[in-house]
């Protein structure tokens, strides 16, 4: 028989689930949980500076490893700080358990001091939430709130503990075993046959893939089939990487930010094989007349995904990997030379034009020279904004999980804090995080936690002293209306780095911007490196708002 | 219990569906199920709660109109953890008409 308080079994159980690093912030209704962790030996807190950037940590720490992370608040205005990161890991299928401290069970309901019904707040934007009511419901609730966070498609979870449940003492046998995912469906091998099929007859296949194939861990996999059919392959913003940009196959992202070639070879499948990606109006415009030809087959995991924006003809609702591996044997060896040679002669008569890439002191120009001074194991993420979309265009990803980027919720002050979770799980890599002027104040504090681990976080700031992306869509949709999108004041961020113990270094006053870059990124530790880059660089080529994917402009 | 959060779509002129669920008994399940309807702007027209014998579980019916997201919203209502199980019934069923008494 074991007896302990609540707040020491969830510390244990923690500990049973592997988990070895916590980000959060401690505050009253969370103290005994704290208390317990303090005597953990195995798991390491991080301190954060806002309650969002120990979510974004976990999150960072999440897509770098593929295993469900963990963050701690306290309750009221703790745990609604942490409400946009739990949103962002919803929308990219993130797996990470949030672990919220709540006033005592008995003043629930009566507008106590810091409680809020974060529970009821995080319905919609969790993949399931808890409001634990005893001690003894922790033994079964924290494998659960795994289980849900890691089984099928990912998501987040959010555990709320009342402080007395967290004082309670419970006497229980033997610890639960640590959370497993569920078993995968089993496919439907007829949906699979005729999926080999039809892509063994298609004159003119697209390959589509989506952030499934990295949760997945279904690459390689993705990768075989493109070469076994000769498929060209595009990727959405969530699984670059997933196919190495410089392979002969792939056509790139597709989408608002795509090269025109891409799109355009989109426009002329007959086939469109979508894996684990999901139609978002991002990628594919104006879903009438996305590929308006193609025939289309979609393997996904989630069954509410298939058919939702568009309806496919051969459905398969399973593990991306699992389906693949059926799959492969049932596809013939194709050359297909002719749409092959096609698809080059769009890319070369439509590319994506990079004016300024040699040029470290240009947008595109620094992306290549950063991407220069790095291998494949480095690990690139960024923030939103126009900066975002040029690194998205320009890095040359090789490997799934080395670009993490806020996809569906799109939130500025994601990249610092998701950077330096990737940093605190693989404190071996160089991880580099691009960020905007504009995003990088919305979670600057954890400048503060970055210099107190002293992660391998390079910080890149893309300096056009303006909301890049904003400014951009009122220059081409709002007759040029400029409307606080341009800052007046600016700050002097070599000062601030500076300030929070951080070296920086500044390329625009640098003779030798690629060499200062190269020995920034090669020395260990954190450190700023800062650049300016004009307002009046845009983000081409585009697809206006409304539109369909081939209507592009600019580039 | 949970605000609209966007003007539902018109229905009107759809033919009626029941739902029945069966799910987990405890609080905080109704507000999923009703969440994810007001959410996706998918009007409920009726609802119905009590527990099932087995006081561990309890049935819930659901009115609604039956339009083409009807499908996408009944697999999004199949993935909510406390769901055990969903069925369809035509208009006719007569769990909502029964009640109507109480509503005139
Ligand atoms: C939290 C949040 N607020 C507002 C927006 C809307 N938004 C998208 S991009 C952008 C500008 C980003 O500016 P910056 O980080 O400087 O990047 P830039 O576009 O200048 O490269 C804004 C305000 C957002 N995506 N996230
Ligand atoms: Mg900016």
């Amino acid at each position: 028989m074991m007896q302990m308080t609540g707040a020491e079994l969830i510390v244990r159980l923690l500990e049973r689930q592997g988990i070895r690093t916590i980000a959060g912030i401690p505050g009253g209704a969370i103290l005994p949980l704290y208390d317990a962790l303090s005597g953990s030996d195995i798991i390491r807190h991080v301190l954060a500076r806002h309650e969002q950037g120990a979510g974004f940590m976990a999150q960072g720490m999440a897509r770098v490893s593929g295993r469900p992370e963990v963050c701690f608040a306290s309750s009221g205005p703790g745990a609604t700080n942490l409400v946009t990161a739990i949103a962002d890991a919803r929308l990219d299928s993130i797996p990470m358990v949030a672990i919220t401290g709540q006033v005592p069970l008995s003043m629930i309901g009566t507008d106590a001091f810091q409680e809020v019904d974060i529970y009821g707040m995080t319905v919609p934007i969790t993949k399931h939430n808890f409001l634990v009511r005893s001690a003894a419901d922790l033994l079964e609730v924290i494998p659960q709130a795994f289980r849900i966070a890691m089984s099928g498609r990912p998501g987040p979870v959010l555990v709320d503990i009342p402080k007395d449940v967290q004082n309670q003492i419970v006497s229980f046998d033997a610890y639960p075993e640590p959370a497993v995912p569920d078993s995968m469906p089993v496919p439907d091998m007829a949906a699979i046959e005729s999926a080999a099929k039809m892509i063994d007859e298609a004159e003119r296949p697209v390959l589509y893939l989506g952030g499934g194939v990295v949760h997945s861990g279904a690459s390689r996999l993705a990768v075989t089939l493109a070469e076994q059919a000769g498929l060209p392959t595009t990727m959405t913003l969530m699984a670059l990487g997933t196919m190495p940009i410089d392979h002969p196959l792939s056509i790139g992202m597709l989408g608002m930010h795509a090269a025109r070639y891409t799109n355009f070879i989109l426009e002329e499948s007959d086939l469109l094989i979508c894996v684990g990606a999901r139609f978002d109006d991002r990628a594919i415009g104006k879903a009438a007349q996305f590929c308006p030809n193609a025939q289309i087959i979609h393997i996904d995991i989630d069954p509410a995904e298939l058919h939702k924006i568009k309806t496919a003809h051969v459905a398969i609702n399973g593990d991306v990997a699992t389906v693949l591996e059926a799959l492969l044997p049932r596809v013939k060896q194709s050359l297909r030379k002719r749409w092959l040679s096609h698809v080059d002669g769009l890319k070369s008569r439509f590319p994506m034009a990079m004016p300024g890439r040699d040029d470290p002191r240009t947008h595109y120009g620094l992306v290549h020279a950063v991407a220069a001074a790095l291998d494949n194991e480095a690990v690139i993420a960024t923030d939103v904004g126009q900066h975002q979309m040029w690194v998205a265009q320009a890095y040359p990803f090789r490997r799934p999980r080395q670009w993490l980027t806020s996809g569906g919720l799109g939130t500025m002050g994601f990249g610092v804090p998701a950077a330096i979770g990737a940093a605190l799980s693989e404190p071996d890599r160089t991880v580099v995080c691009f960020t905007g002027d504009g995003s990088f104040k919305m979670n600057i504090q954890e400048l503060a936690t970055l210099a107190e681990e002293g992660l391998n976080v390079k910080i890149v700031l893309m300096n056009n002293n303006s909301l890049g992306l904003v400014y951009q869509q009122q220059n081409l949709f709002y007759g040029k209306r400029v409307f606080a999108s341009k800052y007046r004041g600016e700050p002097d961020f070599l000062k601030i780095a500076e300030g929070f113990g951080i070296a920086a270094v500044d390329l625009d006053s640098s003779p030798n911007p690629r060499a200062t870059l190269a020995q920034a990124l090669q020395s260990r530790g954190p450190c700023l490196i800062h650049a300016s880059i004009s307002r009046e660089e845009f983000v081409y080529p585009m697809v206006p708002p409304g539109a369909a994917n081939t209507e592009m402009i600019g580039g | 219990m949970i605000e609209q959060v966007a003007e539902p779509l018109q229905q009107q002129g759809f033919a009626k569906v029941v739902l029945e669920l069966e799910v987990n008994n405890h609080p905080g399940v109704m507000s999923h199920i009703c969440n994810l309807f007001a959410r996706r702007a998918f009007n409920v027209e009726g609802i119905l709660c009590m527990p099932m014998s087995d006081a561990s579980r309890s049935r819930i019916w659901l009115l609604v109109f039956e339009d083409q997201r009807l499908e996408q919203m009944v697999l999004q209502v199949e993935k909510l953890v406390d769901v055990l199980s969903v069925r369809r019934h035509g208009a006719e069923h007569e769990v909502f008409e029964r009640l109507e008494k109480y509503f005139h």
